[in-house]
């Protein structure tokens, strides 16, 4: 079934209506996030329903799972990359706001310091 | 003469990691797909790191502004019939694109069962629906700007970056859909006019995997835009 075309991605049409309701669900509860309080479970559920869409999407729309080896990893490979990007700049971050904390809060800081004096 | 032998030898299809190095290594073709599918997968990738890029400088402007963030949830809610919904048009929208998705899936398959009147009918009907979000896009930036005041240098809810960030990351994404609703009406088209009728019809699903990405960009930035 799947060599009976040049490219061989033909799929039972039924896969993709499956995936099709899933992703649909997934949006629903995606969506639904959005009534909870910000938190970790919030933040969690968040980043759960986002990977799996984004998994089936890659997965079986563009028929990454049933692609060769050589052609996923050249594909998922270099984006492992940018996690460190994102770590680095999330350190950044944290330290650009401790120090415009600490260099534009001057009301504050200036009366501590003369209790301790 | 031996040498030619060696890189026509055939079964070198192994799967796996032994498939990797044989896929790699001496005088032969690495991806076994059609050149435009390897080449549509490549663009995708450059791709990935430039909204990467916007999505991590984002995050890197919220992360370091002491100033309180403007809350999406309020900010992109509609009221109707008097009650205000959270994120109502931006659900709507994700929605509309899930549902593009299918329809193009679906064209694809049609497309490899050369059965190109349904193929054609089912891309043209993404491209609209490609279309409504981008008009829906039109209408929720029209609101924000007239509206509510926000603007790329500052806005009335809070730290500043947040117009920046939203106009890029959006206006960037908006272009995409823009960019796919035409790609999607050509490749149509010459679809429907049998253009491909001896070249075969990967070219339905190199347009389906750029198609995808911009669905699949989407729900990252739903998460991380409008969520968070």
């Amino acid at each position: 079934m799947a060599d009976a075309t040049a490219g061989g991605q033909q799929h039972p049409l039924k896969v993709y209506f499956y995936i099709w309701g899933l992703l649909f669900l997934l949006s629903a509860f995606s969506y639904a996030t959005d009534f909870l309080e910000h938190g970790y479970f919030r933040w969690s559920l968040i980043l759960l329903f986002m990977f799996l869409k984004a998994g089936f999407i890659v997965a079986i729309f563009m028929h990454m799972a049933w692609e060769r080896l050589a052609l996923i990893w050249a594909i998922l490979g270099p984006p492992i990359v940018l996690l460190v990007l994102i770590g680095l700049m999330a350190v950044e971050g944290d330290y650009t706001e401790l120090t415009r904390l600490d260099f534009f809060s001057e009301p504050l800081a200036p009366a501590g310091h003369a209790e301790a004096h | 003469m031996a040498h030619s032998e060696t890189v026509a030898a055939p079964g070198s299809n192994e799967p796996g990691w032994q498939g990797i190095v044989t896929d790699w290594s001496a005088d032969k073709q690495t991806f076994q797909v059609p050149w435009g599918k390897a080449m549509m997968w490549i663009f995708l990738l450059s791709d990935t790191f430039i909204f990467t890029c916007f999505l991590t400088g984002y995050m890197n402007v919220r992360i370091s502004t002491p100033v309180p963030w403007p809350s999406p949830s309020e900010v992109f809610a509609l009221t109707v019939f008097g009650t205000s919904v959270p994120l109502l048009l931006i659900g709507i929208m994700t929605f509309i694109l899930i549902t593009s998705s299918g329809t193009m899936a679906l064209a694809v398959n049609y497309g490899y069962r050369r059965d190109r009147g349904r193929a054609a009918a089912l891309m043209f009907i993404t491209a609209a629906f490609g279309a409504i979000f981008v008009g829906m896009q039109a209408f929720e930036w029209t609101k924000l700007i007239i509206e509510e005041g926000i603007r790329p240098w500052g806005n009335p809810m809070g730290a500043s970056q947040f117009g920046a960030t939203f106009f890029m990351i959006t206006g960037f994404h908006g272009l995409h859909v823009s960019a796919g609703v035409i790609y999607l009406a050509i490749v149509a088209m010459k679809v429907l006019r049998g253009d491909y009728e001896k070249r075969g019809y990967e070219i339905v699903e190199i347009t389906g995997l750029y198609w995808h990405f911009v669905d699949l960009v989407w729900v990252f930035i739903f998460a991380f835009f409008y969520l968070w």
